[in-house]
């Protein structure tokens, strides 16, 4: 395996937007990632997109092809992946790996989704398809309700609080007023979360992540390509990848995400560090109980201490580990399949020095978790602004 | 368009009507549906199973924000329910007001109408709970 670094982003605003298809979303991200990259289009060589569900939201599948035709680039391998919201961050892996193992020298890798085309209640339902359909979405649930049932026990066993769930909406939101690319960028407070509609009892509309629209693309290289484009490469240094049982009532423990904290073991092993070495995380906080118990999972608090890290202020923009600098899924937006390969374009950002007003100072090696489903897939990478 | 279709309605009627599951001749655990794998040790060696009726709230939520199709359901009690044989299962919990409802409440399962194709599909039935007096 030789070494891989990112050498370009790009983003596209997350939200509302309506007058952008899915295919204007992925080719805006991707050319601007392109143009971060300062390599020509004829230079990519494979394509990797991430996404959920286009056939669902907007009738279209066969995107690999599509998008490949709509940046010029026909002729050359286009690949579509599909895991729930992790299908960029596992997107990227795939990438990764095909550049670290030899395969291509430079791609591009991405993620898209265009979902506010349709009403909260056919979204809720496709979204749903990302739990077992049969034994979960049949009987009537819904993502929300997942991740109510999770925080619930979570709260029942390790006295987690509804306050302390509340904190993580509002560090995200003011993480998020600072990113211009945001889907929310309104700062909120406590009574805010707790006087909101309930959703799916004990969550509230703000603890929840939006249903968004948005794209993000990164062009990848071999080590020796990437130092020929770029003066700041970021090296990828760590990547797992790890799977749960499809339905949550199959697993022992609900109040931990397993599969996230084997993912981790195992990008932390490849990248030879530990918990405490990471500087800066974007964590998948589709819910703000997910970012509880990612805290956990992820090794940076122990089994059931995740609400008092928050409480502490640890993953503030100033504490010791910043958590979703981005604003996270929670006010960036979550558009599915683009949110794994937006949090590396964070991360990117933020161990370039280029965050702006969010930036983490001194950044060197940052790690990004995405998680499909209620975690039944979970991926987590590590990259570093030192090569290693 | 409707969801879900009658064929996959049909395919797992008895399932459903009967709360059926697999258990495991090796390491004697239960799951809820049809496997051929054990996800537990990875015999293949599976009998299917009535599971048991009763059983207990391991966590519960009340969902206020319905999908597609339920739109014109009140909120509605959704827990994962532990059964005596210690299979657990996703469904509604009925006949009681949400207020009332606790992690370890004794349940029951009941056979009761899911929901409806459309206007001019299959309705389907199977499962849910329902505390026990």
């Amino acid at each position: 395996m030789r070494n891989v670094a990112i050498i370009g982003v790009g983003i596209t605003k997350f939200g509302e937007l309506w007058d952008k298809q899915l295919r204007d979303l992925f080719i805006d991200a991707s050319l601007e990632a392109i143009k971060d990259a300062k390599v020509d289009l004829k230079d990519i060589q494979a394509i990797y997109i991430g996404n959920m569900s286009a056939g669902e939201w907007v009738e279209q599948e066969h995107i690999g092809p599509l998008m490949a035709d709509y940046l010029g680039v026909r002729g050359i391998p286009s690949y579509r992946v599909e895991s729930a919201c992790a299908s960029s961050g596992i997107a990227f892996k795939l990438a990764y790996e095909a550049v670290a193992t030899g395969l291509y020298d430079l791609v591009l890798v991405g993620g898209v989704e265009k979902m506010t085309d349709v009403s909260t209640e056919e979204s809720t339902h496709h979204l749903a398809s990302a739990a077992d359909r049969e034994y979960e979405a049949f009987f009537g649930v819904t993502f929300p309700s997942l991740y109510a049932l999770m925080a619930r026990r979570h709260m029942y066993e390790y006295g987690t609080t509804r306050e302390q769930l509340a904190l993580v909406a509002v560090k995200n939101h003011r993480n998020g007023s600072l990113n211009p690319k945001a889907h929310f960028r309104n700062v909120i407070n406590i009574d805010t979360v707790l006087n909101s509609p309930i959703v799916a009892d004990p969550l509230r509309l703000f603890d929840c992540s939006p249903i968004s629209d948005g794209a993000s693309a990164i062009v990848i290289a071999s080590e020796d390509i990437a130092r020929k484009y770029s003066d700041t490469p970021i090296y990828i240094i760590g990547s797992g990848f790890a799977t749960d049982t499809i339905a949550l009532h199959d697993r022992s423990d609900i109040t931990f995400l397993w599969a996230t904290a084997e993912a981790a073991k195992k990008a932390y092993k490849m990248a030879d560090i530990e918990p405490n070495d990471i500087d800066v995380a974007e964590v998948h906080d589709c819910f703000t109980i997910a970012e509880i118990m990612a805290y956990e999972a992820l090794g940076f608090a122990e089994r059931g201490e995740g609400g008092k890290l928050i409480e502490e202020g640890v993953t503030e923009l100033d504490g010791k580990i910043p958590v979703n600098p981005s604003g996270g899924l929670k006010a960036k937006g979550h558009p599915v399949g683009a949110t794994g390969t937006a949090q590396i374009v964070e991360l990117t950002l933020q161990l370039r020095g280029e965050a702006g007003k969010r930036q983490v100072q001194g950044a060197e090696i940052g790690l990004a978790h995405n998680m499909g489903g209620s975690g039944s897939s979970a991926v987590v990478h590590i990259l570093s602004r030192v090569r290693r | 368009m409707s969801s879900p279709r009658s064929p996959r309605i049909w395919q797992l009627k008895d399932i459903r009507y009967r709360l059926l599951g697999v258990e495991c001749n090796k390491c004697n655990k239960r799951f809820l549906g049809k496997r051929l794998v054990c996800p537990s040790c990875g015999s293949r060696d599976l009998k299917i199973v009535e599971l048991s009726r009763t059983g207990k709230i391991y966590s519960y939520t009340v969902v206020h924000t319905p999908p597609r199709g339920r739109e014109n359901y009140g909120p509605y009690i959704i827990a994962i329910i532990e059964l005596d044989d210690g299979a657990r299962a996703t469904g509604e919990v009925v006949d009681v007001d949400p207020s009332e409802v606790e992690i370890g409440m004794k349940v029951e399962m009941v056979f009761r109408r899911i929901g409806e194709e459309d206007r001019a599909g299959i309705i389907y039935y199977g499962y849910k709970f329902r505390p026990i007096l």
